[in-house]
């Protein structure tokens, strides 16, 4: 196979601004307090590797950014204007593609139809299905996936790691600048992890701003240049990977503290 | 960063890719596509195929017990008698496609029915027909569904309804086609009701609608009265289901819509050869489209020969039940196929909250399906009350809503939502209105007719399920 390069080499960026910020962000269910004062700023062209505990917030945090859950405090900034996320479609007009946990497509509908879904092309009223055909192929070609027959499959019949390079893709179609991805590799297999992470690597390549929740510390220490946890529903920490080691970070999850990281012991110099 | 996959073989019989998404092969050799085909039946996904082996079966049955089944006289007259539970079944197709239920299209489509009626009978003077108090729930009634489809922003509903209001309210003498209309506005108020209770309060359609059924029931016995029928005594609403096309028009209809099938369809694959993307093999395509053309002229054919009993008259001539099913069923097909619209239908039945995420409206798609259900059940009603001539207070009544469920089922559009197509509707249709029209020429009891069509019913959703684990074992 001659494989052509996918795209421009990754070149270590100097701290841009970041593209979305939190600042914080509150949210409850009810009497649940889930989310506490959480600040995270995701930087263009950077994986955020987002981690934490089972029922830490992760999910909800997504979903607060992704328009599914409204927040109740707390302010939002894309590319450094202030937002207002009430709806699905207001985080897909600023650009954030969330690539669920919970997988989102819809299994009687095929590729090309599940990547355009809510955002289909027409041309006098009636469905572009050519021109949303190439275009899906285009992107998944640039994003060398290989491992669909078709563009035409029933997702019902792709295997779980071929549903998430289509959510993925999904996420690159629209030209998106920010994508959440909430452990797309939960439920894959070695090689299919491994595609799903080059995956997410090249998103960040193309300059997009990528979050990625993961439990598996191995593949967040690949991928990720900064790690941010969670814990409790506060964000403790948010450091370069390169600054951090495994013991630090999983200490930072299970304890919400790690010598001087994490929260504080006692004093209290938060802002 | 060559082979990051080297486990990228999921096209064993396929051909080496030449460039970068090549592996995606748009097109295949007739010998592919048609083992396909054959791995997707062996997958469960069986589609219209029994449906289509079992109304075989039933002709075959039928033309060896009767001598009268395979007359040209009885097949014209099968279409008719068909005809109101298909287009009843089209309509349900849709609520069906979100997972959704409809138990009071049969009843409303009576309520319909019976307004047509009275306002043929009474020459436009509906408050004079229900009395001062109906009359002002009646049009309270519509003024809501107009309201409620207004806030869901469904806006050719609302559209419909007001135009409803307005012919009741202005009382116009009696006039068939104004009439026709009427009783389809009729039906899409009764819809935006109906789909503002389930989409937008919340409350399950089975519920809501086995509720309505018994309502729009009692509406109906009201409008008509007890024991009474309202003769409809006008030529052009006799024609719709008993009449056909003279020869000639026959003929032009059939040539019209053959050739615009004919130039779709090559058009299309055309467009698609060039475009270089997924099609089906060339010669599949040629001979699909060559033998519905085949089968089309000769059933024009057949219908344009002389089918009267006597040698007095002469009866010849597609009836008039086609073209207007056909109609429907293309523009259906249509929206479902072609449209945003159908497109988001299809996501909220196979999977709500990934098409809520995807930014659709899942509770306007909702509640329109319960409006298409009911308008296109209103067209159903003006057939079958044209087949019979009258309109009596058990008018969609008893087995209506039954046999259209069935319909669909039979065809193939899956209970559970996110699986069906129009044609379903039309194929299974047709079986039903099969088994009792070749019963009733065997001289078979409403007994026996009823218990064969539940056994049919009961073997379509047993094929369903069947097929469905199939698909799950499978993992399609
Ligand atoms: N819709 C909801 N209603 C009420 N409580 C909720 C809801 N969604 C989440 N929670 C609660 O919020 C907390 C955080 O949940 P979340 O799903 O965000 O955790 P997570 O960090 O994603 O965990 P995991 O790693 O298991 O996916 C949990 O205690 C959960 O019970
Ligand atoms: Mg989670």
């Amino acid at each position: 196979m001659n494989d052509q390069q996918a795209g421009p080499p990754a070149e270590p960026t100097e701290p841009a601004p970041p593209v979305l910020r939190l600042t914080g962000v509150n949210k409850s269910f009810g009497p649940v307090h889930v989310l506490h004062d959480v600040d995270l700023a995701v930087r263009p062209g950077e994986v955020t590797a987002l981690v934490g505990d089972n029922g830490a917030g992760k999910s909800t945090l997504v979903k607060c950014i992704a328009g599914i859950h409204p927040v109740d405090g707390g302010s939002i900034h894309f590319d450094g204007k202030p937002v207002r996320i009430t709806s699905p479609r207001d985080a897909a007009d600023l650009g954030i593609e969330v690539v669920y946990q919970d997988l989102a497509l819809a299994d009687n509908l095929d590729i090309v139809q599940n990547m355009f879904l809510g955002r289909e092309r027409t041309r006098g009223g009636l469905l572009d299905e050519t021109d949303m055909e190439r275009a899906a192929r285009d992107t998944l070609a640039s994003l060398s996936v290989r491992t669909v027959a078709s563009v035409r499959t029933p997702v019902s019949a792709l295997s779980g790691g071929q549903r998430q390079t289509v959510a993925i893709a999904k996420a690159v179609l629209w030209n998106s600048r920010v994508v959440l991805l909430d452990e797309p590799t939960a439920a894959l297999g070695v090689a299919q992890t491994r595609q799903v992470l080059d995956l997410v690597r090249r998103l960040a390549e193309r300059g997009l701003g990528v979050v990625l929740i993961s439990h598996n510390m191995n593949d967040v220490f690949e991928v990720a240049d900064r790690i941010a946890t969670l814990y409790l529903g506060r964000l403790v920490a948010e450091l370069p990977t390169r600054d951090t080691t495994h013991a630090q970070v999983v200490e930072l999850i299970t304890a919400g503290r790690s010598g001087d990281l994490g929260l504080p012991r006692a004093e209290n110099p938060a802002p | 960063m060559t082979q990051l996959y080297p486990n990228s073989s999921s096209g064993e019989e396929r051909t080496e890719p030449a460039d970068g998404f090549a592996i995606d092969t748009t097109r295949r050799t007739t010998r592919e596509a048609l083992g396909d085909y054959a791995a997707r039946l062996r997958g469960g996904q069986l589609g219209a195929l029994p449906a289509l082996l079992g109304l075989l079966t039933l002709f075959v049955v039928f033309t060896v017990l009767s001598d009268r089944f395979l007359t040209l006289g009885n097949l014209a007259n099968l279409l008719g008698q068909g005809a109101g539970i298909v287009v009843i079944a089209m309509g349900l197709v849709f609520v069906l496609l979100l997972g959704d239920i409809d138990l009071s299209a049969g009843t409303a489509s009576g309520v319909a029915a019976s307004v047509l009626a009275l306002h043929l009978v009474n020459d436009g003077n509906l408050l004079g027909a229900m009395g001062t108090t109906v009359f002002v729930l009646f049009c309270g009634a519509i003024v809501l569904a107009v309201v409620l489809a207004l806030a869901a922003r469904l806006w050719i509903g609302a559209g419909l309804a007001a135009l409803g209001l307005l012919l009741v309210v202005l009382g116009v003498p009696a006039n068939p086609w104004l009439e026709i209309l009427l009783a389809v506005c009729v039906g899409t108020a009764i819809g935006c009701l109906t789909g503002f209770l389930v989409a937008r309060v919340g409350i399950p359609a089975f519920v809501v609608t086995l509720a309505l059924f018994l309502a729009w029931g009692g509406v109906v016995l009201q409008f008509v009265g007890v024991g009474g029928t309202l003769g409809l005594r006008d030529d052009v609403l006799f024609a719709v289901a008993n009449g056909s096309l003279p020869v000639w028009a026959s003929w032009l209809f059939a040539l019209v819509a053959v050739l615009g099938y004919v130039a779709l369809g090559v058009g299309r694959h055309l467009r698609q050869l060039r475009a270089g993307v997924v099609t089906a093999p060339t010669p599949l395509v040629l001979g699909k489209l060559g033998a519905v053309v085949l089968l089309a002229l000769a059933g024009t054919w057949l219908l344009t020969l002389n089918r009267s009993p006597n040698d007095q008259t002469v009866i010849a001539g597609v009836p008039y039940v086609v073209p207007i099913v056909l109609v429907l069923l293309v523009l259906g097909t249509l929206v479902l196929d072609r449209t945003r619209y159908g497109r988001h239908i299809y996501a909220v039945g196979g999977n709500r909250e990934a098409a809520r995420r995807a930014g659709i409206d899942v509770v306007r798609i909702r509640m329109s399906v319960f409006v298409v259900c009911s308008t296109v059940a209103a067209v159903g009603a003006v057939i079958y009350s044209s087949k019979v001539g009258s309109v009596d207070p058990q008018a969609g009544g008893g087995n209506t809503l039954l046999f259209a469920v069935g319909a669909a089922v039979i065809g193939g559009t899956s209970l559970f939502g996110g699986r069906g197509r129009l044609r379903d509707a039309v194929i299974g249709g047709t079986v039903i209105a099969t088994i009792d029209n070749g019963l009733g020429l065997l001289g078979q009891p409403a007994a026996v007719v009823s218990i064969v069509t539940g056994v049919v019913l009961l073997l379509a959703a047993s094929v369903d399920a069947v097929s469905r684990r199939r698909a799950a074992a499978v993992g399609r």
